[in-house]
């Protein structure tokens, strides 16, 4: 064998960064041994149920426990009034707000938590939940944002009358919560004034939910003798869970464990904090006993942390040639009855202001404010950065109007704006640095692919024969990988990602990291950043996550910050490894270490071959034989605070062809070109892929929360709420351009939302292409087959001869 | 999600079933549960006895008996599928049976329970209309067969007798120059249906001999469209035709609204799962 192919062999048996090596969580996973927080049995353990009310808005006239008191098995009943004296009635948001425990004095949304029973088993629970009897006043329903501000609105929040210094602006109204602006306005509105061409286009982004498979839960266990509390729950975030349980409850962080197992799914669903956990940790704590809630699916769907409910307006200013002069966007958002979104401190819309997207843009305005309404509280990012994909939405939607009303190709329109590769690292006029990228060549590749011209032609023809046939394009930039703690906290905590590596005397390797998997695969995908760095194989890394008593302090995984912030983290305490052994090496070789250099797994000695060491054996050297004056052992800790966020972008195209007769859509073609940079594991990031579009899928087509006007929420089951299996999916085309980042540690950028955030303009622009003949230039979400009907029977294309 | 609490007995025979339904106030048999189960987690229903008639042989089986194929109401949906005596005989049943539902429910879900539920979003009682099916009802005072036309009244009421049990369905052998059609329109795997049209068409050369258009999930029940079969009945059916018949469709419905669509919505469906049905069913008479 020569030279270069033993080289290569060593390098492909360590199955490191590129290798599109098998998941190792799965061999658990497909055999049905996952562990997660339902599966946790703990003696004497009791369950908590929540007694939810039937309305949206209403006083409590009175509660009576008494009958469920009386059934056998069960423990307690607890109201705010039991929670007041601990002052745990009410809790702090991620947003600076405040949220309801237990509903004090006033319900504010269909479902919230008015009371909680602790019995035997969740069958005794759920028959005591009945037993409770609950006396409500009905108040008027807020249910319509757009009139959350009018003079005449219902008040719903009462214990904020008067307050009018909101935690984020001024409040200019009792149902108001913050007004939030980026950009220059007076700057856009002349260059709007005198432009040759402008175009306004109305956008409503529907409230959704992430629905995971598993549904949110915790075991909450009080060792009274210890005064220790551990809590198992399905949480993105268990390091700032425990830091909020500390604050809420007075107990020390040292003895508090937060424990989250796997997770079945999170998509920004577990983020936040919710009522059924605090309620669960003080009735073990009262009771002395572990304690139990799992939500059921209506209880996930209609209470825990809802996504989107942005009403946008997009505008632009161009020049008859179609090249953008200034964007305005305006945002009305339905927060519902809390302000919980799940955002950095900074920033009440979350990101935003990245809603120039990939464009060249030289000013542009961005006016956001957010009401309350009788709805759940939420708003945290599904599967996206925060307000990414409403960012994305609005902007792609809106240049899709221009290139319309110009008679431009909405290629061609994508062409003249883009930001050029040679612009990069490109300062956006909202104050994001995209730190890399080529639209054009990438834009190029899939219009290549698809035969763009061809599909064109072809949709000519249909439209003279009178079919419906649509094409749709989107070309978004992401920002992932919050964050660079100068701008992201969360609770005054910077948004920073850790991992600490420790090197076992034969080489082995165990790793944990501040970040969480839910199904992302960081099992597998951080073993191989190690093996790469280190020169030993991923099957022998063992990584562990989610256990606060031994990972390293991070703020979890959401907004695909796992390989952009925790995957930095542990090459670059991988690299400090690294280090540490070139100089046990030279020790050992007896040379200076700037005479060694590395390949794939060991160090040589330049020019004398055969004298080297591989790191298995420095590794065993590390606790026997280390220079004089150095530490033994080999272990690395980092904490990465990031320089940057990381830019990923894509370019994806659909084709769909629209049944006339029943509105429906048939999604003929989905292609979609991603580049995040440095790949990991190919196979994983097609997966995440794969995953991020049947969902964006879901939310174009189906996915809605819908309220009646007494604040009913319609459709909180799967017979209604729209998730897609293998019937309904398209199939999809996956492509790839690679720009890394210039400020990873490995030109990294984060993948898992990109699919998300792309393709759901992506639907709604070959929708909308599919009428645009016919002056149509937007429809809103889902497009379902009902809604699209509508469309086809208004502009009377559904007769029959 | 969790039921009320409920006895259950398990019933060894139909005789058997018939006294436990008698002896036990308000019970309920459980036939698959794919409807009742989800009812009584929801506690929109909650039975104090549910009799399971799962274990009872004699309600299951499919045979040919002449010109009739008898099918036991314990039927499931995948056997309905898997029958080669319906795939022969009655590829109409089977083509509906493909539809309801999800995988899961059909290895579940049987023919008897989806008939006498009273969901109007239930698939077979419209099948049972265009076929029609006869129903062999088994009481306290003995058996007694139903035709399927007018069993139906209503959402969840039908005619069947107290303490009555379903124990077969009588179906016709498909002729010559008999055809059938089944369109349904969903929203995805494991929904209702938004509409759906099982329609049976005999034609006489070219002459329309009969036809029975029937109608899923547009009115309180199953319901078979007779104006529109009146306007088909007797002629030689052409495009012009059908979309009379297909606005008399539209006349018949009376469908709830809800997040499947509206009124107008569902019935205009309608005539669409009618009109592909007829169009399926005229091709397949005339063979």
């Amino acid at each position: 064998m020569d030279n270069a192919a033993e080289v290569q062999e060593r390098e492909d048996s360590i199955k490191g960064v590129g290798c599109s090596r098998k998941r190792k969580e799965d061999a658990r996973f497909v055999q049905g041994t996952g562990r997660y927080t339902d599966d946790l049995k703990l003696p004497g353990m009791l369950f908590a149920d929540m007694v939810r009310s039937p309305y949206a808005h209403a006083r409590i006239k009175s509660i009576n426990k008494e009958k469920a008191l009386a059934l056998p098995g069960v423990h307690a009943v607890l109201t705010a009034d039991d929670l007041k004296p601990l002052n745990l009635h009410w809790m702090p948001t991620l947003a600076g707000d405040v949220q309801a425990v237990l509903a004090d004095e006033k319900v504010h949304f269909q479902y919230q938590e008015v009371a909680v029973v602790i019995a035997d088993d969740r069958y005794i629970a759920a028959d005591a939940i009945e037993l409770v009897e609950v006396e409500y006043e009905e108040l008027d329903v807020l249910v319509d944002p757009h009139r959350s501000m009018d003079d005449d609105a219902p008040i719903l929040r009462e214990d904020l009358v008067g307050k009018m210094d909101g935690a984020h602006s001024k409040r200019v109204h009792d149902n108001h919560i913050f007004n939030w602006q980026a950009g220059e306005k007076e700057a856009t509105d002349r260059v709007f004034e005198q432009a040759e061409i402008t175009v306004k286009q109305e956008m409503y982004y529907p409230r959704v939910h992430p629905c995971p498979m598993e549904t949110c839960g915790c075991v909450a266990s009080f060792d009274k003798i210890n005064e220790h509390l551990t809590v198992h729950l399905t949480s993105q975030a268990p390091h700032v869970v425990r830091t909020v349980v500390s604050m809420l409850s007075g107990i020390p962080e040292s003895k508090i464990r937060i424990v989250s197992p796997d997770i079945g799914g999170g998509f920004g669903n577990k983020v936040g904090i919710y009522p059924g956990y605090v309620v669960s940790i003080v009735a073990s704590i009262v009771l002395g006993v572990p304690v139990k809630w799992v939500e059921d699916r209506m209880e996930n769907i209609s209470t825990t942390a809802f996504a989107r409910d942005y009403h946008m307006t997009g505008e632009l200013a161009a020049d008859s040639e179609g090249r953008i002069k200034a964007l305005r966007v305006n945002v009305l958002a339905d927060h519902g009855a809390f302000d919980a979104c799940a955002d950095p401190s900074k920033f009440p819309a979350g990101l935003m202001h990245i809603c120039t997207g990939s464009y060249d843009i030289p000013v542009a305005h961005l006016n956001v404010d957010g009401v309350y309404t009788n709805k759940a509280p939420g708003g945290v990012a599904y599967r996206c950065s925060f307000r990414v994909t409403e960012a994305v939405y609005v902007i792609e939607r809106t240049i899709d109007v221009l290139a319309q009303k110009l008679g431009i190709d909405k290629a061609e329109i994508r062409r003249r704006n883009f930001v050029k590769a040679e612009q990069f690292p490109y300062q956006t006029c909202l104050g994001w640095e995209l730190d890399s990228g080529d639209y054009h060549t990438a834009l190029e590749k899939v219009l290549d692919a698809v035969d763009y011209e061809a599909l064109r032609k072809e949709q000519q023809e249909k439209r003279a024969q009178g079919e419906l046939m649509g094409i749709g394009l989107c070309t978004f930039t992401e920002i992932v990988g919050a964050g660079p703690s100068r701008n992201c906290d969360i609770l005054g905590v910077g948004m920073f990602d850790s991992a600490e590596i420790r090197v076992h005397p034969t080489g082995s390797v165990m790793a944990r990291m501040g970040t969480i998997t839910q199904g992302q695969g960081h099992q597998t995908t951080y073993a191989q950043i190690i093996a790469t760095e280190l020169g030993i194989s991923s099957d022998e890394i063992s990584i562990e996550e989610g256990d606060t008593d031994t990972a390293p302090y991070g703020l979890g995984t959401y907004g695909s910050r796992s390989t952009p912030v925790g995957g930095a983290a542990t090459a670059v305490a991988a690299r400090k490894i690294r280090a540490k052994a070139q100089k046990i090496a030279a020790h050992l070789l007896e040379v200076s270490e700037n005479d060694l250099e590395w390949e794939v797994d060991r160090f040589k000695v330049k020019g004398v071959p055969g004298q080297e060491k591989t790191m298995k054996e420095v590794a065993w050297a590390a606790y026997n034989n280390v220079p004089e004056g150095m530490e033994p052992g080999l272990e690395a800790v980092d904490y990465y605070d990031p320089p940057n966020f990381t830019y990923p972008f894509g370019i994806y195209l659909c084709v769909v062809d629209i049944d006339k007769a029943t509105g429906e859509t048939s999604v003929r073609r989905f292609y979609a070109l991603d580049d995040c940079g440095t790949r990991i594991n190919p196979m994983i990031i097609e997966g995440q892929i794969h995953g991020g579009l049947t969902e964006g899928f879901a939310v174009a087509m189906g996915q809605e929360m819908p309220f009646d006007e007494q604040g009913n929420l319609l459709g909180n089951t799967l017979m209604d709420y729209f998730v897609p299996t293998f019937v309904e999916t398209p199939h999809w085309e996956t492509d790839y351009t690679v720009t890394p980042s210039p400020h990873h540690p490995l030109g990294a950028k984060g993948v898992a939302e990109s699919p998300h955030v792309g393709s759901i303009p992506c639907f709604t622009s070959a929708v909308v292409d599919a009428f645009a003949h016919l002056d149509v230039t937007h429809m809103n979400m889902p497009h379902s087959a009902y809604r699209v009907w509508q469309k086809v029977h208004e502009l009377g294309l559904d007769q029959h001869a | 999600m969790i039921p009320a609490e409920f006895e259950y007995h398990k019933a060894t025979s139909i005789q058997d079933a018939i006294n436990q339904l008698g002896a036990h106030e308000d019970s309920k048999l459980l036939a698959g549960g794919h409807s009742l189960l989800p009812m009584m987690k929801l506690r929109f229903a909650e039975p104090p006895t549910l009799i399971d008639i799962n274990g009872i042989e004699e309600l299951r089986g499919i045979r040919l008996e002449g010109d009739t194929i008898c099918i036991g109401a314990m039927t499931t949906e995948n056997e309905l599928i898997e029958s080669e005596i319906l795939q022969q005989h009655c590829p109409l049943l089977v083509e509906a049976a493909r539809l309801v539902a999800d995988p899961q429910v059909r290895n579940r879900g049987t023919i008897g329970g989806d008939v006498v539920h009273g969901d109007p979003g239930n698939d077979h009682p419209a099948v049972m209309l265009a076929l029609d099916a006869t129903l062999v009802l088994q009481g306290p005072g003995g058996e007694r067969q139903q035709p399927a036309n007018g069993f139906f009244l209503g959402t969840y009421w039908n005619d069947l007798q107290e303490h009555e049990i379903l124990v077969e369905l009588r179906v016709p052998v498909i002729r010559q120059g008999v055809g059938h059609g089944y369109s349904k329109l969903k929203r995805k795997t494991g929904d209702y249906a938004v509409a759906g049209s099982p329609v049976v068409v005999e034609l006489d050369g070219d002459v329309c001999r009969d036809i029975r258009i029937a109608l899923t999930n547009v009115a309180p029940m199953a319901i078979r469209a007779e104006a529109a079969e009146n306007v088909l009945r007797g002629k030689v059916i052409d495009d012009a035709l059908i979309e009379q018949a297909a606005a008399e469709v539209i006349a018949a419905c009376d469908p709830a609204e809800d997040l499947r669509g509206d009124i107008q919505y569902k019935s205009h469906m309608a005539a669409e799962m009618a009109r592909r049905s007829i169009r399926a069913a005229l091709q397949q008479a005339r063979g």
